[in-house]
């Protein structure tokens, strides 16, 4: 279809549904419908085999309930189990930042020629399976590698005991970095590939330093990239159960974790549900949080 | 002493030369215009004297002190860059103030220094508003303002002007006139619009290939142009060759092909025989049907081959009988008629001795 007529097509009613349409109706069917699934499941009793209660019990009352929510509120464990994860999200999210930003802006000043074999090389791990990549921490990180064995012979010199490097909260934070790197790498080069070089020289010519030209210019001006970079990292962060299942101690259990046992294990959807909206109304909000701060931040610098 | 002093300075890309042993030296005060085609090395030289490029030979030395040591955030010059580089994300304010922070200016001048840059710029009132809420003049006030609030020893100018439309450039050329008189600092100014260097400067280094081919005061350039080249790259200009053919009393004499022998002032007397060019500006030309018999110096017959009515001036491109062509250019101020002649029309054009100007090849 040409652009014309596209752009016609917009122009009419029936044709700006047929444009809008299409993806209005998968949001619909995938992302709105199972969200009220679950809100709708929260306020039920879970079933005798796992999913729900008939929703008309034999003694004619109807299935509805706050039970799950008010067990969320008296058992402080759960709440701790979050707060857990919003540490470990953080953590990821700041260590992904402090790694990703020295190479997003390396790729942004190289030569053109290699900015894309360079690009290539940050999202090739995508080219495997996820699991598999983590299950290659576990070799990594395991007691008879060269790591275990380098770190744990500095340790002896010290006089420490040797510690495990597997199945701690260090082994889950190295992998939840590893994974998810790129998200943070990403948006960061989309950003900084556009900024002005005048710009710098222009501060330069002001009397800026290197690390003033960095923070008062640079730095802001990537922001746009840093929320993105931090959203695209921290949601999925705070969500996952693969890899402290697969590399985490006992301890390190995290809201996940709890959901998929809520659902796969315990078989109390109800509860199973409601630690999910907790989840994804945290998530948005700190989101938000993160990004109303740092725009008040970024106006800060700008006006300092 | 000179304020600036560029001696021979040199640089290279590669096999390329783009600033070719230049020497020149700006006084203190003075309004000083680089002119030259778009890459004869303006820019080049340029940002050597701010520092963002080094010269492969030669020096630069500022207030009696060499530049080499020195990075751009230390040396007392400042730029106004072609795309003015204004900060996106601060307000006019935020980049008036950010030079002076830069300095540690104590916070409480700064609000006085920023008011006082603004009005230099008249934009008093505007200190609120963000980059992208100003036209493309009021953007490059405020790239002016901010390089002039710290009182910088010098100012360098890359083409400032180049952006904005004909009308609103001519506002800011007088304004920029007015800035540098009141604020005193000394200006470097680019630009390959030659009619805004004359308008502008005090003196003017002509650029060509990397070298200053002449380096005078605008009526002198325009007026005596030292090279070919800078009498055809200032204003239009007819460049009439041919070997010498006699020479005294500070007039020589040309045998130019299609016109005949064509007299005109010399300061030195070169060997008969040698070649020579003539440069001869259009508006020293007069044109007529037949010559006055008074105007006797240089004549030449021809008939006009295309004319170019300009509103205030036609000029009119004259075919000789031998086939050479003169442009000539005639003011419409004087009659109620559009134009004096049509294309196709007998014409005889004259112009006294001193109305060309002899350059040696
Ligand atoms: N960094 C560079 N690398 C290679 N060539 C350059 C570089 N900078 C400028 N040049 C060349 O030097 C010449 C002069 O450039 P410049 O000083 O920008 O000219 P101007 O400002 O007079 O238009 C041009 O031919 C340009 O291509
Ligand atoms: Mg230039």
């Amino acid at each position: 279809m040409t652009g014309a007529t596209l752009g016609a097509l917009r122009e009419s009613r029936w044709g700006k549904w047929a444009v809008a349409g299409p993806p209005l109706l998968y949001l619909v069917v995938f992302f709105a419908i199972p969200t009220l699934i679950m809100v709708a499941a929260s306020f039920r009793s879970p079933g005798e085999f796992g999913g729900l209660a008939p929703f008309v019990g034999d003694d004619g009352r109807l299935d509805l309930t706050l039970e799950s929510y008010v067990r969320l509120a008296e058992d402080t464990v759960y709440l701790e189990v979050f707060l857990k994860s919003v540490v470990y999200a953080l953590v990821t999210t700041l260590a992904c930042l402090v790694l990703a930003y020295p190479l997003a802006a390396l790729i942004a000043q190289s030569p053109k020629k290699y900015r894309d074999l360079m690009l290539l090389l940050v999202i090739l791990p995508f080219w495997s399976n996820f699991l598999i990549r983590v299950y290659a921490w576990m070799i990594i990180l395991g007691p008879n590698a060269a790591l275990a064995k380098a770190v744990n012979g500095v340790l002896a010199v010290f006089g420490v005991e040797p510690v495990p490097l597997l199945f701690s909260s260090f082994a889950v934070l190295v992998c939840l970095v590893y994974v998810h790197l790129p998200f943070m790498v990403l948006p960061l080069y989309a950003n900084l590939e556009k900024h002005d070089r005048a710009l710098l020289d222009a501060a330069q010519d002001l009397g800026a330093s290197a690390w003033q030209r960095f923070w008062r210019i640079t730095f802001p001006l990537s922001l746009p990239g840093v929320y993105a970079g931090a959203a695209l990292v921290f949601i999925p962060a705070l969500g996952i159960f693969a890899i402290p299942d697969i590399l985490g101690g006992p301890n390190d259990s995290l809201i996940g974790n709890l959901i998929k046992q809520q659902f796969l294990e315990t078989r109390d959807w109800p509860f199973g549900s409601v630690l999910s909206i907790v989840l994804t109304v945290a998530a948005l909000a700190l989101a938000g949080l993160a990004a109303w701060v740092g725009r008040r931040g970024a106006e800060e610098i700008a006006r300092a | 002493m000179a304020l600036l002093e560029i001696q021979g300075v040199t640089r290279r890309f590669g096999d390329f030369t783009a600033v070719d042993d230049v020497s020149l030296a700006v006084e203190a005060g003075e309004f000083f215009t680089l002119l030259g085609p778009s890459g004869c090395g303006k820019t080049t030289l340029l940002r050597m004297i701010a520092g963002f490029d080094l010269p492969d030979a030669g020096r630069i030395v500022l207030d009696g002190k060499d530049l080499a040591g020195s990075p751009p955030e230390r040396r007392p010059v400042r730029t106004v860059f072609q795309s003015y580089a204004l900060f996106p994300h601060m307000t006019v304010e935020g980049n008036v103030a950010f030079p002076l922070q830069m300095a540690k200016v104590p916070a409480a001048d700064m609000p006085a220094k920023i008011a006082e840059a603004l009005e230099d710029v008249r934009l008093t009132g505007f200190g609120k508003r963000m980059p992208h809420e100003l036209s493309g003049g009021q953007r490059q006030r405020v790239a002016i303002a901010r390089a002039l609030v710290t009182h910088p020893t010098l100012l360098l100018l890359d083409e400032p002007l180049a952006a904005l439309d004909a009308k609103l450039r001519e506002e800011m050329q007088i304004e920029l006139i007015n800035l540098q008189k009141e604020v005193g600092i000394t200006f470097v100014y680019v630009t390959h619009d030659q009619t805004e260097a004359l308008a502008l400067s005090h003196r003017i280094a002509v650029m060509n290939r990397g070298r200053v081919e002449q380096l005078d005061e605008p009526s002198r350039i325009y007026g005596l142009p030292a090279t070919k080249f800078v009498a055809d790259f200032i204003g239009h200009c007819n460049l009439l060759s041919g070997p010498v053919t006699s020479g005294a009393d500070g007039v020589v004499a040309l045998d130019v092909p299609g016109i005949g022998v064509v007299r005109a002032a010399a300061r030195t007397i070169p060997a008969t025989g040698a070649p020579g060019t003539v440069a001869l500006r259009p508006e020293k030309i007069r044109i007529a049907t037949f010559a006055p018999s008074d105007a006797a110096d240089n004549r030449v017959r021809g008939t006009v081959a295309d004319l170019l009515y300009m509103g205030d001036v036609t000029v009119y491109k004259v075919e000789t009988e031998g086939g050479a062509r003169v442009e000539a250019l005639l003011a419409n101020s004087q009659s109620g008629r559009t134009k004096f002649f049509e294309v196709g029309d007998a014409v005889e054009m004259s112009w006294a001795v001193d109305a060309g100007h002899y350059i040696a090849e």
